[in-house]
């Protein structure tokens, strides 16, 4: 699949603001957050600010961005629209926990609802993302039972850095947190790793035989193409070139992960300027290591239609 | 809506593709273009049409596969084309609505309206139906000529799809695939006519009738042009002449 940026943007900017969003409020509920405006002014601006920009730009790759307001309609049978409902509506107890903390300085009481509802949907939003993927049949390496989980581990791992990286600017040193995203990163990594040895070796779900009908026990191949130049399909859905370096590139996004964690370890450990230098190197190789995570998530997805043009299975 | 109809009426338009006759001329996606081009979906523009990497969209294309070995082995032409499927996840999937599956005849189309250009459409068909119209900002496939085979316009005998009319050898097929007893669902039972990828579960209206099987006698005729090195006296040899006749009369 044709790795778009605007959509590797937006699932690791989005997934990393509602993983704060759903970090904060979890913590308003236990009455953990301090009730400091200008840490609230910097933290909501962080998680809200990470989502905003990841959905403005998941509506970059749209041929008619000024109709994207259609798109909450169809929650009945799309994942995708789900995804829009949610995130639109998560905005709501969103603000209203952000202008409690804000404004009225307070997190607590109501306040603290409206964040525990702001998480529940956080939750359920980069849920819907997964599934938007993990629900079309034609990409197997989507459609099995490790995408969504993957997709909620690296939202929750990459907002917990993000929020601790903030703290630490603050002056603040809340090492759980720093635990708790180096726990989540690892468990990220660690499935990312499963995935990947998964997608290697799982059996074709469909071979040009089935997709033409003629490979009743027999070898078909594709002899002539029905144009010699690129269509779309070939274009969005028959991506190849990453599938070369996909060895090495795996290699750099899981080494960039973990020596985001281990600059988070060490960050949670040390005082001063050098534990908050460690905790923004933490954030930026994360950020680095899901970016390149995601672009292989795109990259290395075989989509069935390349069946036709010469692929062999999928 | 994008949910699908609940209660069919029961027709299933779609068409029915002889591969043992289709001669790989590309007549059908010449047409499709042609009448699709000034059709329901018009236009469906060509991007550097005359330049380095042009870019079109069709609704049918036709591919050529070899299917088997050495000998054995046959060229396959093979449209393919929108299969206008019961299950189609590229309707379900769309935010918009502006995929839909006609309740009256199956029929799968994209409202160019409200279509929003996500291209989720394209990634849930594994069959590679729609193709992205750039210039428009939206999605197109093949209407199975919607705009021809109601229209009133036009002789009884030209309301088909463009491709189906335009086919030299009547390798294609229009027909309700609903009705047991039309003529396409009887050429699916008498010739084993068969859906693409099953295992998507999508459950294509479209169906492919299978090349037939080739001839003994011609396989053994191709055999006896071939020139065979001989085995002199070796075990199992009939020698030359009658027996050399025998043996290969008996080896066929």
């Amino acid at each position: 699949m044709h790795p778009a940026y605007s959509v590797i943007f937006f699932t690791t900017a989005s997934g990393a603001g509602y993983g704060a969003l759903i970090l904060l409020g979890i913590n308003a509920m236990f009455g953990h957050l301090p009730a400091d405006r200008w840490l609230g002014f910097a933290a909501m601006g962080v998680a809200l600010g990470l989502v905003t920009a990841g959905l403005l730009s998941s509506t970059l790759h749209l041929g008619h961005p000024e109709r994207a307001w259609r798109a909450v309609s169809q929650w009945r049978s799309s994942w995708l629209s789900r995804e829009g409902v949610l995130a639109l509506i998560t905005f709501v107890p969103a603000g209203l926990f952000g202008i409690g903390w804000v404004f009225a300085g307070q997190t607590g009481g109501v306040w603290a609802w409206f964040g525990g509802g702001a998480a529940v949907l956080s939750v359920l939003t980069v849920y819907a993302t997964g599934m938007i993927y993990a629900s079309l049949k034609p990409i197997p390496r989507w459609n099995n039972r490790w995408v969504t989980p993957i997709y909620l581990a690296f939202s929750l791992a990459t907002g917990a850095i993000w929020l601790y990286a903030l703290l630490r600017l603050f002056g603040l040193n809340p090492y759980p947190l720093a635990i708790f995203g180096a726990v989540m990163g690892a468990a990220a990594w660690a499935a990312k790793h499963g995935y990947w040895r998964f997608i290697d070796s799982a059996p074709a779900t469909a071979t040009t035989g089935s997709a033409t009908g003629l490979g009743d026990q027999k070898p078909v191949r594709l002899l002539e193409a029905p144009h010699l130049e690129e269509n779309y399909l070939q274009r969005e859905m028959g991506f190849q070139i990453a599938r070369k370096h996909a060895e090495k590139l795996r290699r750099v996004a899981l080494t960039c992960g973990v020596i985001g964690l281990v600059l988070l370890l060490i960050a949670a450990a040390s005082s001063g300027a050098p534990g908050v230098l460690a905790a923004v190197a933490a954030t930026v190789l994360s950020a680095l290591g899901v970016l390149v995570e995601r672009w292989l998530f795109f990259a290395e997805a075989k989509h069935a239609v390349t069946l036709y043009y010469g692929n062999e299975s999928v | 809506m994008t949910s699908l109809p609940r209660a069919s009426r029961g027709t299933k338009l779609g068409l029915v593709i002889d591969l043992d006759i289709c001669v790989g001329c590309h007549a059908c996606a010449v047409n499709c273009k042609e009448w699709n081009a000034g059709g329901h979906s018009a236009p469906i523009i060509d991007h550097n049409p005359y330049d380095k990497d042009p870019l079109s969209v069709w609704f049918n294309r036709v591919h050529s596969f070899e299917v088997g070995e050495g000998q054995e082995s046959r060229t396959v032409h093979f449209p393919r084309s929108c299969l206008h499927c019961e299950e189609p996840a590229c309707v379900t999937v769309c935010p918009t609505g502006a995929s839909y599956k006609r309740e009256e005849d199956g029929i799968v189309l994209v409202n160019a309206d409200t279509c929003i250009g996500c291209k989720l459409c394209s990634w849930a068909c594994p069959y590679g139906a729609r193709e992205y119209d750039h210039a428009e900002g939206v999605m197109k496939k093949c209407t199975l000529c919607i705009d021809r085979i109601y229209n009133q316009n036009l002789e009884e005998v030209d309301r088909v799809p463009a491709c189906v009319s335009t086919c030299p050898v009547n390798a294609r097929h229009f027909g309700d695939l609903g009705d047991p007893n039309s003529e396409v669902s009887r050429l699916v039972a008498e010739r084993g006519g068969y859906e693409l990828m099953p295992e998507m579960d999508y459950k294509p209206v479209n169906r492919y009738l299978p090349p037939r099987a080739r001839k003994v006698e011609q396989a053994g005729a191709l055999s006896a042009l071939t020139p065979e090195a001989r085995d002199e006296g070796g075990e199992g040899s009939m020698g030359t002449g009658f027996l050399a006749w025998v043996d290969q009369m008996l080896s066929r």
